[in-house]
């Protein structure tokens, strides 16, 4: 089978890799650049687990193949927190104990990123309806949204 | 699962991906945003062997009012045409049906065109689509031809397409002033694929509907037109009397399978409450346009 060089920005690096036609990008992001913050939950772009965001925008990494990410700036959930200190929204989640097993975290994080970079002001509603896009199994999402609205009205504080 | 072992190719225009799929056969499938396809492939539903990659192509790409409609290029993402101002303006039936199809995430990366092509019955786009009226345009190795939207959707997942052809754009028609739109579908959450839907458009002139199209998705073989509640409504007054009657000759006739998410005598009462509640939405939104 065909492989291909594809050359993508993440987390703000640049890196050059060869890949299998067939290489998922969130298996390449695991398998070969050994960011396994991102999560493979069902594999079929329903559980949301895999999110990444390219250009900004969340997308499921699952069903998006490697070499279509050719260009492409991806950010995962390793770009949060570089560092020792946490995100505001990773400190959020871990204050309204939004996370209990942490699979769909990292999904569940850059989603609430994208949903506060396009509006720093959301309201409840709008933070439960932007996450419906992610499944969790164990808080049953109300501590996820306090988390959010949490997390935002901190970031917009910062912000000013 | 993974998907199974392809060649990815990736083309740089129209032109460049009907010669690769002239040349490949039909073992090749066109991939735009990927989010029917890939998942099929991961389920290991579908094994094409090549892949036409048509996402790089400029000629592809564009989203806009054209000449009175909406024209949609095959490129085009979900979400980007969606919230498109021309979108909202032209063809918010359309919109509606964007936004209730699949998540975000999802929406940011497949494409309308993509979803249209990909002919599922119970989809929300070829239904808006069918019930608003347009063409589709298809290039292959003899050139470019159109096919209108009546036309195009022939059973489960399958088009008017021939083989070596693909949907470089589809184009909406515009209604006229003083038509309004409704689509509702019904699913176990917000977030699953519905058991049945409604998209309906009416237009009103004197107090009367003079235009109407109704289209259902779930209860059949493709997007179903019914011409029968069409007639019900043309002619008469907007109103909880010729909706109900409307509602009943779409459900009439129509004979819905069961599955593990709802009978056939499910789907067609969902048929009729789905219609008459539409076409109510839709007569509100008429009457706010006029």
């Amino acid at each position: 089978m065909s492989t291909h060089d594809i050359t993508v920005t993440i987390n703000g690096a640049m890196t050059s890799a060869n890949v299998e036609s067939r290489r998922s990008l969130a298996d390449f992001l695991r398998h070969d650049v050994g960011l396994v913050g991102t999560h493979i939950g069902c594999e079929q772009g329903a559980c949301g687990a895999c999110t990444v965001l390219i250009g900004g925008r969340s997308v499921r990494s699952c069903i998006m193949f490697a070499v279509q990410a050719d260009g492409a700036d991806i950010q995962t959930v390793e770009s949060l927190a570089p560092g020792a200190e946490m995100h505001p929204l990773q400190e959020a989640f871990r204050r309204h104990q939004g996370l209990q097993c942490g699979f769909c975290t990292p999904g569940m994080l850059l989603r609430s990123l994208e949903l506060i970079n396009d509006n720093p002001d959301l309201t409840a509603e709008e933070a439960r309806e932007g996450i419906s896009s992610n499944m969790c199994r164990c808080t049953g999402y109300q501590y996820i949204v306090d988390a959010v609205l949490d997390a935002a009205a901190e970031m917009r504080a910062e912000e000013g | 699962m993974k998907s199974p072992p392809f060649e990815y190719h990736r083309a740089g225009s129209a032109a460049e991906a009907a010669g690769l799929l002239g040349e490949l056969g039909f073992d090749a499938r066109i991939l735009a945003g990927g989010q029917s396809l890939i998942p099929l492939m991961n389920l290991r539903l579908a094994a094409p062997g090549h892949l036409v990659d048509i996402t790089g192509a400029p000629d592809l790409a564009g989203c806009g009012a054209n000449g009175g409609g909406l024209h949609i290029g095959a490129g085009a993402r979900q979400r980007t045409v969606e919230l498109h101002a021309d979108t909202l303006a032209t063809a918010p039936v359309l919109a509606d049906a964007i936004s209730n199809a699949g998540q975000v995430p999802v929406r940011h990366q497949g494409t309308v065109v993509g979803s249209i092509a990909h002919a599922d019955p119970s989809a929300e786009m070829p239904a808006a689509f069918k019930a608003q009226g347009g063409t589709v345009t298809a290039q292959g190795a003899g050139g470019t031809r159109e096919i209108a939207s009546e036309d195009f959707f022939e059973g489960y997942f399958t088009t008017a397409l021939e083989e070596g052809e693909l949907v470089t754009a589809v184009t909406v028609d515009a209604w006229p002033a003083g038509t309004g739109h409704g689509f509702l579908e019904f699913s176990v959450t917000a977030e699953s694929w519905p058991i049945a839907l409604a998209a309906v458009l009416i237009h009103t002139s004197g107090g009367a509907i003079d235009r109407a199209s109704v289209v259902l998705g779930g209860v059949a073989e493709v997007p179903l037109r019914r011409p029968e509640a069409e007639a019900v409504l043309v002619g008469a007054e907007p109103g909880a009397e010729a909706f109900e009657a409307a509602a009943e000759a779409a459900a009439t006739g129509i004979e819905p399978l069961s599955d593990s998410f709802g009978s056939g005598a499910y789907r067609k009462k969902l048929a009729r409450v789905l219609t008459r509640r539409a076409l109510t939405t839709a007569a509100e939104r008429a009457g706010g346009d006029a």
